[in-house]
């Protein structure tokens, strides 16, 4: 880590919450267009390819290390940074359209913030602490409802990504998968449910 | 032939007609396989979905995966092309900002709105024909049930509906060998339709133009064209090229192996097989010119794709062009015998404009969870609905409000998509980590959506004209909307949330949100069901309608309407099949005159 970086989060870590003002996101210009109203539909979209991906390094490490806090491998299925959550998190905060420009300052502010926060309270950075050290930094902050008033914005943040994250996963073959989802194949027939789950659930 | 180029052209046609949606395509269809020369002109581009459809395309292959942006507002792989909320430099005002003003939602395309529509495929019943007379509300219409009724027959027989026959109050059998098979039901639907039915809320099958079985090929053609062995031929030809349904893949992106109704796939092929239809498409037409006798003599239009000016003549212009463009090219053509609009002497044209009532309530039931691995895509969801069913308290006076709803139904477990896991959120608060996994393995699936879809009845604060200064990219003006709905359709959306929510809580389910009992707050946004109509009312008097029963407008004799625009009230059931079994009425009463030398 550079000496200016290490300046920049000593700064950062003053405040935690709110987000506003960390990430320098109002640098990063707007691309010009996005996909315009008459897109090829069967082509396969690489991340980065109708638009450039814009979030550093960093950005990415901090975004893989979260994603996963919200979706961990467990025996059924890998974990959200395993199936390229934080690419499509980059694509997302860097498209051109109005929706994500918003979420662009929401969640790049909030990343910088989270680590902020990590350092102010524990001396290391996000992705240096444990898993336990990182629930005690999402708790706070995992449910909005419950949210103290200083922690709004950051359970507004965490709210997005966990959306952005967990939306990520499951439009993916392994989030399909993990859900026990079996369909979009073509079949000559649609039978009706079994009858024994019918007669389960009282329903014949 | 057959698509044409403005230098390509052979006028004078028979027909022009505008538009190539659910109008266009059966105006066009009707009368080239009845022997008229007919020009189908069509401000979007050609669209060809045996090769553009993205059939089982899943999320993780599209930008944003999937997700509505203002370029694609109904998500990625949504059919519209060049459509949407809002159309490049083709603007439109509104009189108030959302959630109050009208939106208006156009395709640029062949086929128009066809492409995404929902199939939902319901009969207008003799109720809905005439309101007034039920409750001296809105307009009755010049014609009955019984006029339309073996129109909605031969549409369903040449487009393929599923459903049932329940014999219900105002929601019409067909006769019987018409209607195909309706997919088996879903779990959920098992469920729903027992404690809805515990509920006096009748729960049957959904008609919805999805080819379930193979379309009858050998005795359909004789019955739609008797007399006519080479329509005959072509028909058949034409319907043994349509797939049956794959049972996968969402209708809305609409359907390469043609299993669903898309005016592409359906009307015009066999049209196109009789050599006598011409299509121009990226022809933007904004008038209707007349002749010195009065008569209309053909279209004006810019060729999009050259920035020129063109005009094309016919014996017989057809506009079908979707209810408020049509009422569009009717105001903007003006002459001196007609200084505000033509066919408008009445000045109705572009009043009485209406949309559905739209509401809904979502809920999750607990008895759903955790169900065994099932392939529950079936035709793309839709197996059952409810018809309206309180039509004897109406008439008694015990609700307060006039007319009614059906509901529409959303469950199962269909693909996961970047919406998937937000829309159980509200089940698992704070939730993140294995835990979150957990649950939503066990919530997905479980969860249950009821939308109404309700009658709205013709206002006068609800209508388009032209605005003084805005244009669009040609320089044509364009329409200025005004919009306000009233206590009827408040209070019906009010009644909806309540039943709904009567019907998750039978189920033993839990609501995702406290229902809305605040009309204004519960009721869609005007025009946001993309079923508006009106515009061009029939009726059977010259001064308080624009065309009579016929879709002939008064005013020109040789200048017909044949979309949405001739609706004189907008009853619950979604309007595309009346829009098709009225342009397909519309083109055989054409065909007679023009015969008979009238026009």
């Amino acid at each position: 880590m550079d000496r200016r970086t290490t300046l920049k989060w000593l700064i950062a870590a003053r405040v935690a919450w709110p987000l506003r003002g960390y990430a320098g996101v109002a640098s990063v210009p707007a691309p010009a267009a996005g996909y315009g109203s008459d897109p090829d539909l069967l082509a396969s979209y690489a991340r980065g390819q109708l638009w450039p991906l814009t979030m550093t390094a960093r950005q990415r490490e901090l975004a893989a290390v979260l994603s996963d806090v919200i979706i961990p491998a467990d025996e059924r299925s890998p974990s959200a940074s395993a199936v390229g959550v934080v690419s499509f998190i980059d694509e997302w905060v860097s498209a051109p359209y109005p929706e994500q420009r918003q979420d662009r300052a929401l969640i790049l502010d909030g990343l910088a913030a989270i680590d902020a926060r990590s350092l102010r309270v524990l001396g290391r950075s996000f992705d240096l602490i444990s898993a336990t050290e990182r629930q005690g930094l999402c708790d706070p902050i995992c449910d909005p409802a419950l949210a103290v008033p200083a922690d709004a914005e950051g359970a507004r943040f965490f709210a997005r990504y966990r959306e952005l994250t967990a939306g990520a996963f499951y439009s993916t073959p392994e989030g399909r998968r993990d859900l026990n989802y079996i369909g979009n194949v073509p079949r000559t027939s649609f039978p009706p449910p079994p009858p024994e789950l019918l007669r389960r659930l009282g329903l014949e | 032939m057959p698509f044409v180029t403005p230098d390509t052209m052979q006028g004078p046609y028979d027909v022009i007609v505008v538009g190539s949606g659910a109008g266009g395509g059966q105006s066009a269809y009707t009368l080239s396989m009845e022997g008229a020369r007919v020009l189908m002109l069509e401000a979007g581009r050609r669209y060809v979905p045996e090769t553009e459809t993205p059939m089982f395309q899943t999320p993780e292959q599209a930008p944003l995966l999937g997700e509505g942006t203002p370029d694609k507002p109904f998500g990625f792989y949504d059919a519209t092309v060049d459509g949407g909320w809002q159309v490049p430099g083709e603007p439109y005002v509104s009189d108030a900002p959302a959630p109050q003003g009208f939106a208006w939602w156009r395709a640029r395309m062949l086929g128009g709105r066809t492409n995404h529509w929902g199939r939902i495929s319901l009969r207008n019943g003799p109720y809905d024909f005439k309101p007034y007379t039920r409750d001296g509300l809105g307009f009755d219409w010049p014609i009955g049930y019984e006029d339309v009724a073996p129109y909605y027959d031969k549409v369903e027989m040449l487009i393929g509906v599923y459903g049932s026959n329940e014999g219900l109050e105002n929601t019409p059998d067909s006769p019987a060998g018409i209607l195909l098979p309706p997919p088996s039901r879903l779990v959920s639907d098992y469920m729903i339709q027992r404690h809805a039915n515990a509920l006096g809320i009748p729960t049957i099958p959904a008609h919805r133009a999805v080819v379930t079985a193979k379309l009858d090929a050998d005795t359909i053609p004789a019955r739609l064209h008797p007399g006519n062995p080479a329509a005959q031929r072509i028909l058949a030809a034409a319907m043994r090229e349509r797939g049956a349904c794959l049972w996968a893949t969402a209708c809305g992106r609409g359907c390469s192996v043609r299993a669903n109704y898309q005016s592409v796939t359906v009307h015009l092929p066999p049209a196109l097989a009789t050599g006598r239809l011409d299509i121009g498409t990226d022809a933007m037409v904004h008038e209707v010119t007349l002749g010195a006798d009065g008569k209309a003599r053909g279209v004006s239009f810019v060729d999009k794709r050259t920035g020129r000016q063109h005009t094309v003549r016919a014996r017989a212009v057809i506009l079908a062009a979707s209810a408020c463009e049509s009422a569009r090219i009717l105001l903007n053509s003006k002459s001196a015998q007609f200084p505000d609009g033509l066919a408008n002497s009445s000045g109705l044209v572009g009043r009485y404009l209406m949309d559905t009532v739209g509401s809904s309530v979502e809920g999750q039931i607990p008895a759903l969870e955790a169900l065994p691995p099932l392939n529950e895509d079936g035709a793309d969801g839709h197996a059952l609905y409810m018809p309206w069913w309180l039509y004897g308290d109406q008439k008694a006076g015990r609700l307060p409000f006039a007319r009614g709803y059906h509901v529409e139904l959303g469950s199962g477990r269909r693909l996961p998509g970047f919406g998937t896991a937000a829309s159980m959120q509200w089940l698992t608060p704070g939730g993140y980590g294995v835990k979150l996994k957990q649950d939503l393995r066990r919530y997905y699936g479980s969860l249950v959506s009821f939308d109404g879809r309700g009658e709205m009845i013709p206002n006068e604060r609800s209508y388009c004209e032209i605005d003084p200064k805005a244009k669009d990219r040609w320089g044509i003006p364009v329409l200025r909307f005004h919009w306000d709905w009233s206590d009827h359709e408040r209070l019906q959306a009010v009644h909806m949330q309540r039943s709904f929510a009567q019907i998750i809580e039978a189920m033993g389910g839990r609501l995702r949100a406290p229902i809305e009992t605040d009309g204004a707050k519960a009721i869609s946004q005007g025009g946001s069901i993309i079923h508006e109509v009106g515009g061009a009312i029939m009726g059977a008097d010259a001064t308080r309608s624009v065309t009579n029963a016929w879709g002939q407008t008064w005013d020109v004799p040789n200048l017909f309407v044949a979309d949405g625009a001739v609706f004189a009230s907008n009853a619950d059931k979604n309007p595309t099949l009346t829009i098709m079994a009225l342009a397909w009425r519309t083109a055989d009463h054409l065909l007679e005159r023009m015969r008979r030398k009238e026009l």
